[in-house]
């Protein structure tokens, strides 16, 4: 599969390796709805390194659609709450 | 829902915005290209701005060291001319012109690595407007408008994400460097109104400092004919 991660560009992961993002995803809402700001940050950092340690970067000159798209490391735990508020990343 | 399908929602929504509903496929492709070498220039903008953001905090940090050493240097000469209390106000501006300078390496780092990750960002960019360039030629060569439909989307699709993609860094680029260069205006305003200034003007702390000074070489040249005038 195709995994973006925002500012990093695109990697190739063997499919295996969804379950565990899944997971990591699932806790990810937890923490965002608890507001847990450090665990937040552990996980969003725990993603980018199993994609950059399992996965390939893709070769730039491929135009492929993502099957998923991760969020920049430096993503706030605010910034997340507006993406649930669905206000998005960036106004406009 | 997950939260990376939020992400994916967010990002599906600023390529909708990128990609216009046009009915002729071929004129999509050209409006496409178009539009991502406006986003190719705006990326070298971004990138510039960053590495001047990033240029200004390192001449302040500079110009700050140079206050703080002048501020430890008149705090001694201050000590020698026996006002601790000159002393003591050069040290607190010190400290206070330390706690900013502690936090600037912070900024420096942050934008170094916005920059690194901006240039990385173009040359991927680049490499996929120069693919896209390709394939679009390709694609209006050979194909019929009815029969480019499918090849058009493929290729409009997956060079839209990295257009939102790339347009998001240039904007979180900026709004952090909007940040920095506020507090560093506020910095270089504190360094103008005096409150943090270095003493060795027309300040108070300068004033008095040279008051203090003369002050005891007076005493010194008092005593100097007093002694003469017993001899």
């Amino acid at each position: 599969m195709i995994i973006r991660i925002l500012g990093e560009g695109q990697f190739r992961l063997d499919g295996k390796h969804l379950e565990k993002l899944n997971r990591i995803d699932n806790e990810i809402v937890g923490h965002v709805s608890k507001g847990n700001k450090a665990e937040f940050r552990k996980d969003i950092a725990k993603l980018i390194a199993i994609i950059k340690e399992e996965g390939e970067p893709l070769d730039p000159v491929e135009i492929v659609p993502s099957d998923i798209i991760i969020p920049p490391g430096d993503m706030s735990i605010t910034e997340a709450k507006k993406i649930f508020c669905g206000e998005g990343l960036i106004k406009g | 829902m997950g939260f990376l399908d939020r992400v994916s929602t967010v990002v599906q929504a600023k390529m909708n915005k990128i990609m216009d509903k046009i009915e002729d496929p071929r004129e999509t492709l050209d409006l496409s290209y178009e539009k991502q070498l406006q986003l190719l220039q705006n990326v070298k903008r971004g990138v510039a701005e960053v590495t001047t953001s990033k240029k200004r905090i390192e001449l302040q940090k500079a110009k700050l060291q140079a206050s703080i050493d002048k501020l430890d240097s008149q705090a001694k000469e201050a000590l020698a001319a026996n006002r601790e209390d000159l002393a003591r106000k050069a040290l607190e501006n010190k400290a206070g012109l330390q706690s900013q300078f502690a936090s600037m390496d912070q900024q420096i780092a942050d934008l170094n690595d916005q920059q690194q990750k901006l240039i990385a960002a173009e040359s991927r960019l680049a490499a996929k407007v120069e693919s896209f360039r390709t394939k679009k030629e390709t694609i209006k060569a050979q194909y019929s408008a009815a029969e480019a439909q499918v090849k058009v989307t493929e290729s409009v699709t997956g060079i839209s994400e990295e257009m939102a993609d790339v347009g998001m860094a240039v904007q979180r680029a900026e709004e952090k460097t909007d940040n920095m260069k506020a507090r560093s205006a506020a910095l270089d305003e504190l360094l103008e109104s005096g409150t943090l200034t270095d003493f060795s003007g027309d300040d108070e702390l300068g004033r008095e400092l040279a008051k203090a000074k003369a002050q005891s070489s007076v005493d010194d040249e008092l005593a100097k004919m007093k002694a003469e005038m017993k001899k």
